[in-house]
């Protein structure tokens, strides 16, 4: 019996839940969920809540491999997960500062979104009228002699998003780096409440504007897993079509950006080219550059165009053409690679203690990629390789995006070899009178995995959705990759990770 | 030749004082020079890019413009990394209460004359985010917005477009 089976054994199920169980159990045997995370039996996939319970999600190697642990909290506390796992830590703040659920013997007792300027404590939970005149945060102390801070942010010299970095110095090394997030906090959870299918899936699919597809595909399947829909199998593939567009325009971005980051701006202008190829198909094919509202609950909002379908061959031929020229000046320039090799080294252990996905993870041994596990179709049916780096550095998270790159085209090859032809939707019916249902998404984005929990109530509107970016197992790793780094490094430590802020500020 | 130096040396320069300008190419040359000046250099801005609370869809359309095909700076205008070396603030997102002083501080840092630019459907009312706690609502509700520039992120061109605007007025 698997720790997840036993787990799931000990609780009473919920029968609304899709495609992977949901136990609700009692504080003992949420400890020892708790216990088996520390233990790295399981993965912590997300830590939320509907302000009446908190739901853990656990991945774990054998069937069911996915499984969610609820505890009750009628007296609006739990047991701290973050005691024994520390990655389920700014989760659990979350939950205190959105929830007023408090944490039970939680190791940081300071708010995380919270930054005291809602004019209110607890807005999803019971609220509390605050005054919101900004609250002072009591970073982590540093201390001694030689030791100097440098504040960053929230507003940074790039055209990226606000939040702020807190450095400790002893001269040029970073001996401590603390993150402070939260300033793109727009209230996500609550807006989903009560929201149409419609809107809630535009809401999704503004989470975090470089993954608009992967979280548009995420709060779809949670959506057809919880209402039993079937998606046509077009649909299925031309999502799969639109993920690999999204895939490819990031990691030529990334490996600009990051080359950009490291003085060698000419790979970065090539980049941006390849990045704007990519838009520009998207555009043609499915009518938005970023492709955001195509993907709906039920199947896509919109057909591959033909012209889209004409221009997808060129478009591939192109990047073939171009871009191993440019993996070439890489491989082969001593001075930028002098800046990525060994730098910003993320170690094996925290990458599979975090269960941080995408890059991150795989740029660091941890070979997960949720298309293959627990996988979702089409890629069920198509060739694919994960790419995996054992040296968490820097280059290695650069390597893994070249090789994404070919595996993104040889994929996109497949779907358009394959793409069958059909419908492109069903229409979601509500759930019967008086139930509720609930469906669990796990999707592979560019970045990562993205996790989504959605209840549907019985007049078809969203009761509850959670969507959990995977920056959340991504951000406090950075903190711990630059540790010894010196500060002229941070920024390409920092575009190495590419965390979100607005997928994770929610 | 000793004797030559010894008199230039006490002697007073040949060279005469240059004669006064004349007025009247003064004033024509006053304003040829601040035709070209405005030509040339009144064409010229610089923005400095303030994320108040966007999903980053906006920024990475923004990204593009410095991309070989949009080519902001050829136009004269250029980003740049503070808000005191700034003429316009290009804004995008509803603003967030998190971000609410963030954006006033930039703006206040940003010297006269300045412009705001409200970049994106949400940073003209909060979009689909208004109405929430955590958001203030568009870009206007908490500084002075000059232009706005609408889209779900608006596109590269549709920026431009925008932009151009601003230069020409």
């Amino acid at each position: 019996m698997t720790f997840l089976s036993a787990l799931a054994s000990k609780g009473s199920r919920v029968g609304a839940q899709r495609p992977w169980p949901r136990v609700v159990v009692d504080h003992p045997t949420w400890l020892q969920g708790v216990v088996g995370l520390a233990a790295g039996e399981a993965t912590l996939l997300g830590l939320w809540s509907d302000g009446e319970a908190v739901h853990m999600a656990l991945h774990g190697p054998e069937a069911p491999e996915v499984l969610v642990v609820s505890v009750p909290c009628p007296a609006r506390r739990f047991p701290s997960v973050a005691i024994s796992h520390p990655p389920a830590l700014r989760l659990e703040r979350t939950i205190c500062d959105l929830y007023g659920l408090e944490p039970e013997d939680s190791p940081d007792r300071r708010p995380w979104l919270d930054h005291g300027r809602w004019g209110m404590r607890h807005p999803l939970g019971v609220r509390e009228p605050a005054p919101a005149q900004g609250e002072t945060y009591a970073f982590h102390a540093a201390v001694g002699p030689p030791l100097h801070q440098i504040p960053v942010g929230p507003v940074h010299a790039g055209i990226i998003e606000p939040g702020h970095f807190r450095f400790s110095c002893n001269g040029e090394a970073v001996v401590r780096l603390e993150e402070r997030l939260g300033y793109v906090h727009k209230g996500i959870d609550g807006l989903m409440r009560g929201a149409s299918l419609d809107r809630a899936a535009k809401l999704a699919g503004r989470t975090s504007g470089d993954s608009t597809v992967a979280y548009a595909i995420a709060f779809a399947r949670a959506v057809e897993a919880a209402l039993g829909l079937d998606t046509p199998p077009r649909a299925l593939f031309l999502r799969a079509l639109m993920a690999e567009l999204e895939r490819l325009a990031n990691h030529f971005g990334d490996i600009g950006a990051i080359c950009n980051d490291a003085s060698f701006s000419l790979i970065h202008a090539h980049c941006g080219i390849l990045r704007e190829h990519v838009l520009r198909v998207a555009d043609v094919g499915f009518g938005h550059r970023l492709m955001m509202d195509c993907v709906v609950p039920g199947g896509t909002a919109v057909d591959l165009a033909s012209a889209g379908a004409q221009a997808l061959p060129t478009l591939m031929r192109t990047i073939r053409r171009r871009f191993p020229e440019l993996v070439e000046l890489y491989d082969s320039t001593a001075s930028l690679q002098n800046r990525t090799i060994t730098t910003g080294t993320l170690k094996q252990q925290l990458a599979r203690q975090y269960g941080a996905g995408g890059f991150i993870g795989r740029g660091s041994g941890r070979a997960f990629d949720a298309r293959k596990m627990p996988g979702y179709p089409p890629y069920g049916d198509l060739r694919f390789e994960m790419m995996v780096r054992q040296n968490g550095d820097v280059d290695a998270r650069v390597w893994v995006r070249i090789g994404e790159v070919a595996q993104s085209l040889a994929l996109i090859e497949q779907i358009l070899d394959r793409l069958p032809p059909g419908p492109i939707r069903v229409d979601p019916d509500p759930p019967a009178p008086g139930q509720t249902s609930e469906g669990l998404a796990l999707i592979e984005g560019f970045r990562g995995d993205v996790l989504a929990w959605v209840r549907i109530a019985d007049n078809g509107t969203v009761a509850h959705c959670h969507l959990r970016d995977p920056s959340w197992f991504q951000w406090p790793l950075l903190e711990a990759a630059i540790e010894g780094n010196i500060v002229a490094d941070f920024p390409l430590c920092n575009k190495s990770f590419n965390c979100s802020y607005s997928g994770h500020d929610l | 030749m000793r004797k030559l130096l010894l008199e230039s040396l006490l002697k007073a320069p040949l060279t005469q004082a240059p004669p006064s300008p004349d007025d009247g190419a003064l004033a024509e040359l006053a304003q040829s020079l601040k035709r070209a000046s405005r030509r040339r250099l009144g064409r010229s801005l610089s923005i400095r890019e303030v994320d108040a609370g966007s999903c980053n869809g906006c920024e990475l359309e923004i990204h593009a413009l410095n991309n070989a095909f949009y080519d902001l700076e050829r136009l004269g205008l250029k980003f740049v990394a503070s808000p005191r070396h700034a003429d316009v603030l290009l804004v995008t997102g509803p603003v967030t209460r998190n971000m609410r002083e963030a954006l006033e501080r930039t703006y206040a840092a940003t010297p006269d004359p300045k412009w705001v630019v409200a970049v994106g459907d949400c940073a003209l009312d909060g979009g689909l985010f208004s109405g929430s706690y955590g958001v203030v609502g568009g870009v206007s509700a908490v500084v002075p917005v000059d232009l706005h520039i609408r889209g779900c992120p608006p596109t590269p061109n549709a920026l431009l477009k925008g932009l151009i605007a601003l230069l020409d007025a």
